[in-house]
């Protein structure tokens, strides 16, 4: 039983940073039909960022209390990630927005292939380690383990999708997002900034992620140039998962996709008498994906049908 | 009179070459000319490794008119298309290597990958039938993850795979005692290895060019485009979506199946790291690079793709020495800046691709 809330805990870490991630996919396919492959490396640009410049807040000897450090460093990796999200857009989709519809998927690739490589000359093959700020303590919670990082994750994670959800469905601004994300073109016709929706859409996506960013290198203490792409591939399989332009679908999809692989990783070799070991996770979360998507052709939450095809 | 007569002549000549059947014979064999003259070129003038490079050049034009069919006939995404390569290399390699002790001949074994893979396709089609554009997508990715996941751990309980280390000494393509990766000397010519698979897969691209023309302007063909252009249109024309979908996976994934396995043969040697999401990715952008839907467009394509990294591996060292005086910039990382660069470029002035298909504006 401990086991099974271990791993519980684990997968509801783990999936609250993939529905941070996969907020930022589902808003902008919500908006443009577009797949953005690089909005996984955003998120890797925001560790990154954050993990700079907390050694370079720390090398200074002023007088910042470690929260304060923290702090500076993720709102720095907000500005950065959200101005490189806002120039991405400018430059790579927008010109693209009537173009075919793998156009923008094929500059997509090329911008997460430009980050990446880009991301590496500045720092380094190697990885880094997340410097400790904070001292980790350990909670017991009815036999299974749980950390302050832990609970720090959750609760943000939570408290942030409940900003979003407020902003999206009770400000001004979040009416024209949905508005515009229904039908540009009337959305236009009513007075909304088609353009000036798109760019914010993709700020707020990638401060979201710059937040994942942080979360992600803090729980696992590192950070690497190629994190990006295998976290973004699992916030992208999260987001179809709860119904890919949806926005509620995104996080349930996320905090879902997180169980499935941590549960799957720590029962898979019981359920197939040890054939598969936990290397198989990955195949575990990917059938549950084809395994719903047969059943709900447009995922958990998903109730328009996505005629982009 | 004299003049009158050299008159004549140019007229007659000029008729010669201006009239279209001849024209185009003269260019089919000039073209063909250079296609065999290409590998001796280019050993002589830039090296051997690029007769390799123009090898590979020719596996991936192989794959990419198989991922045309289905992602520029019929309009289905697929981002786990790299799997029926896999699927490919692997059947060979197991049935072509001391991994089972088995060692059967190529002809034996390109039939028997083709039919494997064209199964995993239908295999792979099947349950995705109601997906539409981007589920599909998604699930076709999951599919090829599927796949490299297992072949990188079945090698426990039971060693199939040989796990992440991969199959080594696989068979080459050989008739007789004629190994093809051997270096022969005929008529006084040496044909390096490279060299001769050059002439095979020249061969076989040529022929997968034949048959997805032939396909194009086929019931079938024209079939696809109609389900990739309008289903429920195509549905109420009285076409079988499932069993045309399921077709165009099927006949992709065998493509991808035989280049897989030509692949395992040259380089005798496969692992799971060839198979990686990335390389899906680098077919998808040959196609649409190109131009999805024209064969010659995807070709084109293809052959940029494969060439361009290989050309900024040579130039990012010297480049930087000549302009900047010394090495700045870690060479491999500017080749892949400059390549995600060159990708953003060309789809930015030309968004249906380089050579697009007249169907599609």
């Amino acid at each position: 039983m401990d086991i099974f809330l271990q791993q519980l805990i684990n997968g509801l870490v783990l999936g609250s940073v993939y529905a941070l991630v996969a907020l930022g996919y589902t808003m902008v396919y919500g908006i443009l039909g577009l797949i953005n492959f690089a909005h996984g490396e955003v998120v890797m640009v925001g560790a990154m960022v954050v993990l700079s410049m907390i050694s370079l807040l720390s090398s200074f000897p002023l007088p910042l209390g470690s929260e304060l450090i923290l702090l500076i460093s993720v709102v720095s990796a907000i500005i950065v990630c959200s101005t490189l999200a806002f120039f991405m857009e400018k430059v790579a989709y927008r010109p693209l927005r009537n173009a075919p519809r793998l156009a923008p998927l094929i500059t997509a690739i090329g911008m997460s292939i430009l980050l990446q490589n880009i991301a590496m000359m500045i720092w380094g093959r190697q990885y880094k380690t997340f410097p400790d700020l904070f001292s980790i303590t350990s909670y017991d919670l009815a036999g299974a383990n749980i950390t302050n990082v832990q609970i720090f994750i959750i609760c943000l994670s939570i408290l942030i999708m409940i900003a979003l959800l407020l902003l999206i469905n009770l400000t001004r601004i979040g009416r024209a997002m949905r508005a515009t994300a229904e039908n540009p073109s009337i959305a236009s016709l009513m007075g909304v900034n088609v353009n000036t929706i798109i760019s914010l859409t993709f700020v707020i996506g990638a401060a979201l992620a710059a937040v994942a960013g942080v979360l992600v290198s803090a729980n696992y203490s590192v950070a690497h140039y190629s994190m990006g792409f295998i976290l973004g591939l699992k916030a992208f399989t999260a987001a179809v998962l709860g119904g890919i332009g949806n926005m509620a679908g995104a996080m349930i999809g996320g905090i879902l996709l997180g169980l499935i692989e941590s549960i799957g990783a720590g029962y898979i070799s019981d359920i197939t008498g040890g054939f598969m070991g936990s290397h198989y996770q990955d195949v575990f979360a990917f059938l549950v994906l084809i395994v719903v998507l047969v059943f709900r052709p447009t995922g958990i939450m998903g109730e328009r049908i996505a005629d982009r095809s | 009179m004299k003049e009158l007569l050299t008159d004549h002549k140019i007229s007659s000549l000029k008729t010669y070459f201006t009239s279209y059947r001849h024209a185009v014979w003269i260019g089919y064999v000039m073209i063909a000319v250079a296609l065999i003259v290409l590998p001796f070129l280019v050993e002589s003038t830039i090296g051997r490794t690029w007769v390799r490079i123009l090898d590979f050049a020719l596996i991936y034009g192989m794959l990419a008119l198989g991922l045309n069919i289905v992602v520029g006939f019929a309009g289905l995404l697929d981002l786990g298309y790299i799997a029926f390569y896999a699927v490919g290399a692997y059947t060979w390699a197991l049935l072509a290597s001391p991994q089972f002790g088995l060692h059967l001949p190529f002809w034996v074994i390109i039939p028997i990958g083709f039919v494997v893979a064209g199964f995993f396709g239908v295999l792979l089609g099947a349950p995705t039938l109601r997906l539409r554009g981007d589920y599909l997508a998604i699930v076709t990715l999951g599919f090829g993850e599927i796949i490299r996941i297992f072949l990188n751990n079945l090698d426990h309980p039971v060693n199939v795979t040989n796990g992440p280390v991969g199959i080594n000494l696989i068979d080459p393509i050989s008739i007789g005692s004629v190994d093809f990766t051997k270096t022969q000397e005929i008529f006084g010519l040496i044909f390096s290895g490279a060299h001769i698979y050059y002439y095979v897969l020249l061969l076989l691209l040529l022929v997968s060019i034949l048959v997805c023309i032939r396909l194009e302007n086929s019931r079938l063909g024209r079939a696809w485009v109609a389900i990739r252009e309008d289903e429920i249109a195509a549905q109420a024309m009285g076409i079988n979506t499932r069993n045309v979908k399921l077709l165009a996976f099927a006949m992709g994934a065998s493509f991808g199946g035989i280049a897989g396995g030509l692949f395992a043969s040259f380089q005798g040697f496969v692992s799971p790291e060839s198979f990686i999401l990335l390389e899906s990715i680098m077919v998808l952008c040959m196609v649409v690079l190109g131009g999805m839907g024209n064969v010659w467009g995807v070709v084109l394509g293809t052959f940029i793709l494969a060439i361009l990294p290989e050309v900024l591996r040579d130039i990012s060292s010297p480049l930087q020495e000549n302009i900047l005086g010394k090495v700045w910039l870690d060479p491999e990382s500017l080749r892949m800046v400059l390549f995600g660069l060159a990708l953003i470029v060309v789809m930015l002035v030309r968004p249906t691709g380089l050579w697009p298909s007249k169907k599609n504006n």
